[in-house]
């Protein structure tokens, strides 16, 4: 039963998967290259790749791309909800005891010391998608002066709209879109 | 309980669409955008709580953006309300990478999907680097030394030295607790005398 089989590997993928993102592409390979013939690995190089250039997280993405291939329309919408069941009762039920005894102050002691580490992973996500914004794919090369300007250009412009008159995020992402598309075509 | 409006029910799922929709690039970004959405233009949330919810989402099992929407829509109106924003999280995806998986060859080749793509990569870099000032101002602000140290170790290991995140957060928490207990135990000390 090919929907069940979906179902199941993309359960496992959704409760083994802990830090999100790239944490969980090595179980999503074992489950669809590995253990089932679903994908090649050509076909896999593909699923990151459209991971990337599309919204959404990559497990929900590799999810929906795999169910579509194997079962079409109902074999991703199966896949996608294996990968967000064990979520949703995890977490679900560690808001309800966050709610119930974040009064106690042991508790307390731990949110307050992972806050600053929350704040520093953020920071340190920012500043990877600000390099590849940059540089493009391939990372920092020796010669740091190499970048690109007009990236860098569309990225104050944005911090700077931000800063100042704290306009909506998504009107600044789609700006910057249409900026992209502009001053790099020209350019 | 209070009750919770219809409306409240539209804005939390449309809220959580439209950034599920924008958001590329994964968990640390998507968080970033909602606590621009729910603790500085609606108000429902509060910047700890938010904070809090990241931490929980990072450290369970599943996609942090999956895990954070549960969070949000947990918090505005229990179960129903976290079933709401987990579907408004994963339908735009769905959507999208369906259409896009039977033309993937065409959408890939295609230069001004690029040049876009290119762009908003740097508008989001600037969105989430304007976050971060924000939320390290409310760490500062308390003018305590330990945070700021926890913060500046955080960043270095996973930055620097590629720090497995579970570990940090284990850590993280530690400090905290033994923080708490040391505090506690001079509070009572200082009471005792």
């Amino acid at each position: 039963m090919i929907y069940l089989e979906l179902f199941w590997s993309y359960f496992q993928i959704g409760l083994f998967s802990i830090g999100g993102g790239y944490a969980a592409m090595p179980l999503i390979e074992q489950q669809v290259v590995e253990l089932h013939p679903w994908l090649t690995s050509v076909q896999f190089a593909d699923i990151v790749t459209i991971a990337e250039m599309t919204p959404g997280p990559i497990a929900i993405n590799s999810a929906t791309f795999v169910g579509t291939m194997v079962a079409g329309v109902p074999g991703a919408i199966v896949a996608t909800l294996g990968c967000i069941v064990p979520s949703c009762m995890i977490v679900m039920t560690l808001a309800y005891l966050y709610y119930r005894f974040r009064g106690l102050s042991i508790i307390q002691g731990v949110l307050a010391g992972l806050r600053p580490a929350v704040i520093a992973m953020i920071a340190s996500a920012g500043i990877n998608l600000f390099l590849t914004a940059v540089y493009g794919k391939s990372g920092v090369p020796d010669d740091i002066w190499s970048f690109q300007p007009l990236a860098l250009l569309i990225f104050l412009g944005a911090f700077l709209v931000l800063r100042r008159w704290k306009v909506n995020p998504i009107k600044v992402m789609a700006g910057a879109g249409a900026a992209g598309f502009i001053l790099f075509s020209l350019f | 309980m209070k009750r919770v409006s219809r409306a409240t029910y539209a804005k939390l799922f449309w809220s959580v669409f439209k950034l599920s929709a924008c958001t590329f690039g994964g968990g640390f970004v998507i968080v970033p955008l909602m606590r621009k959405r729910f603790v500085e233009e609606l108000g429902w949330i509060e910047e700890q709580e938010m904070l809090d919810m990241t931490a929980i989402a990072q450290s369970s099992p599943g996609a942090i953006a999956v895990n954070a929407a549960i969070l949000v829509g947990y918090h505005v109106a229990r179960i129903p309300g976290a079933l709401l924003t987990v579907l408004g999280t994963v339908i735009p995806p769905l959507i999208i990478v369906s259409v896009i998986s039977m033309f993937y060859q065409a959408f890939r080749d295609n230069p001004v999907v690029n040049l876009v793509m290119a762009g908003m990569l740097c508008g989001v870099a600037a969105v989430i680097l304007d976050v971060v000032i924000d939320m390290t101002k409310t760490i500062l602000e308390k003018k305590k030394i330990l945070p700021v140290l926890v913060l500046m170790g955080a960043f270095i290991a996973v930055r620097f030295f590629s720090v497995n995140i579970l570990l940090i957060i284990l850590v993280c928490g530690i400090i905290g607790i033994l923080e708490t207990w040391q505090r506690e135990k001079t509070n009572r000390e200082a009471m005792g005398k």
